[in-house]
């Protein structure tokens, strides 16, 4: 077919093309290096500020003393991002799949989303640092008091991007499957389940760093393990070249997290899928 | 109605579609909107009829009342001898859309393929084609691992209609299949679907706003007017069955298209 030969053809590279080639090259290296230059240059003013006003270690370290804490003190680090990691984790994985079960029910069943879905707006409006101390109290001092945080906070947005994305299927598609006298659940696997996996993947980037802050955010509360626990100590001890480590480490797993599943979504989501904030 | 008995072969008399009185209406908060009101209309086997008409008149309203898609408010429609409903569920139906209706996640040949997966056991299993094959037929060979957002709008709506014939459907839906195309591919189109008309005689429903489209393809052409949706005219095109693009500058083609305006004027 000429179409197929077209998009095999390469042809032998002309001026327009060595041009395009390095104005392509040199938009990738402006992609990398610039944000390099940038992390550079807020690193010194930093340094410089510190240095330049002579700010009190207690107050403010410099950018040379955190990172000679992150090495000396790695292990203590490690040992109470350990816990968090568990919480953070643990949580993400109950309160998705909780979201993603009620979403599917909510689908299948009309009046038990009317009934409850008003409630679930209600209690996401709820802010997690208030939502804290109700489960602490709940479920005492351990891990699980903040592996719920970190589900609940998950949870809400992953349930209504969950139910977004099962319901919003394009009306046509719809037809077809019963013009094809397709079964609610084939319709389900067939249909509402891969339209639903762009939305659900938006909603789990978000939650791959939430759950990290509700696993914080939970051991504020009564912890002496955990990075919400040593950021706590590290602010009553006026040891801040220890509290921005913790802070530091803490946001790199998060990140880790969200990339983790920024890569999966990735594999998973292999068709050209409209973005969905 | 009794429902017609899975008998395979085209019946030797008798209509593919009978509509009687069809009348369907929306009711909304502000009014209701009558698309189709009393619309009779019968179809041999193997025929082509063009569905043309200003926006408005019901035009894919009565396909997807013989798609079993929406049910008429009154009046009967009978496919095959049968129920609309018999006729969708022993898969007697093709539906082609608009927008082609592709599954993105879904490769050319997962799409085509799609059918033969879904809606109950015998349905799927009793005719099929083979999916590669059909590719074939609307000329996309070696596209068949192709996703949709890779291919043109004139490739994406040959694979719905290669989906819709993989269960080798009896009629075959079409609505404004090729709206949204541009001319030289819709020509192309035409052509195409004529000649897989020919070949597999299917019998064709074919919803247009185009007249030349309308009078190209159709053997016949239901010219309906709007508010309500109600039949203005059967005109039978003066043409023979045999037709390539070229036929659209003969004197006969442009009396038969400006007979069609004339009638659509009035709509």
């Amino acid at each position: 077919m000429a179409q197929v030969a077209d998009k095999l053809d390469t042809g032998s590279p002309t001026a327009a093309e060595a041009a395009f080639r390095a104005a392509r090259q040199r938009q990738i290296w402006r992609r990398r290096t610039l944000p390099l230059i940038g992390a550079g240059a807020l690193l010194g003013i930093w340094a410089l500020l510190v240095y330049g006003l002579e700010v009190p270690p207690f107050v403010a370290p410099s950018p040379q003393l955190v990172a000679q804490t992150l090495v000396s003190k790695f292990g203590l680090l490690m040992d109470n991002l350990l816990p968090t990691a568990i919480e953070a984790v643990c949580g993400f994985l109950l309160g998705n799949l909780a979201a993603i079960v009620i979403a599917t029910v909510f689908v299948h069943k009309k009046s038990v989303e009317e009934a409850f879905f008003p409630m679930v707006v209600l209690i996401n409006t709820i802010p997690v640092v208030a939502k804290a101390p109700i489960l602490v109290l709940l479920m005492g001092n351990g891990m699980e008091p903040k592996i719920a945080i970190a589900a609940l906070i998950c949870f809400f947005p992953t349930l209504v991007n969950m139910v977004r994305g099962l319901e919003s299927v394009n009306p046509q598609a719809m037809e077809l499957m019963r013009v094809l006298s397709a079964s609610k659940t084939e319709v389900f696997l067939k249909l509402r389940l891969y339209n639903s996996l762009p939305y659900l993947f938006s909603a789990l980037k978000i939650a791959s760093s939430t759950a990290v802050i509700g696993a914080i955010v939970g051991e504020w509360i009564g912890t002496t393990k955990g990075i919400g626990a040593l950021i706590v100590q590290a602010t009553y001890s006026f040891d801040s070249a220890l509290l921005y480590a913790t802070v530091i480490v803490g946001s790199c797993f998060s990140v880790s997290f969200f990339l983790l599943i920024t890569l999966l979504e990735r594999l998973v989501v292999r068709w050209n899928a409209p973005q969905v904030v | 109605m009794p429902d017609a008995a899975p008998e395979r072969r085209p019946l030797a008399s008798g209509s593919a579609v009978v509509c009687d009185q069809v009348t369907v209406r929306f009711v909304t908060e502000r009014r209701t909107v009558t698309a189709l009101q009393n619309v009779s209309v019968s179809l041999p086997h193997g025929a082509f009829l063009s569905l043309l008409g200003p926006s408005g008149c019901g035009k894919s309203t009565l396909l997807r009342v013989i798609a079993d898609l929406i049910a008429p408010s009154a009046g009967s429609v009978s496919v095959l001898g049968g129920t609309a409903t018999a006729a969708r569920t022993r898969r007697d139906l093709g539906f082609v859309f608009q927008d082609a209706a592709l599954l993105p996640w879904r490769t050319a040949l997962q799409n085509v393929e799609l059918p033969l997966e879904v809606g109950g056991g015998s349905a799927r299993g009793a005719r099929k084609s083979n999916p590669r094959e059909l590719l074939n037929l609307v000329g996309l060979q070696g596209w068949e691992n192709a996703y949709p957002h890779e291919l043109s709008g004139g490739m994406r709506q040959r694979v719905s209609i290669a989906r819709a014939l993989v269960s080798r459907p009896r009629i075959l839906l079409m609505d404004e299949p090729f709206g949204a195309l541009d001319e030289i591919t819709r020509d192309r189109l035409n052509e195409e679907l004529l000649r897989i008309w020919q070949e597999t005689g299917t019998t064709i429903l074919f919803v247009t706003h185009s007249i030349y489209e309308a009078t190209f393809l159709g053997q016949q052409v239901l010219v309906l007017a709007a508010n309500p949706g109600r039949v203005r005219e059967i005109v039978d095109v003066d043409l023979p069955p045999q037709r390539d693009l070229s036929m659209r500058e003969t004197d006969r083609f442009m009396k038969q298209a400006a007979h069609l305006r004339a009638v659509l004027e009035t709509c």
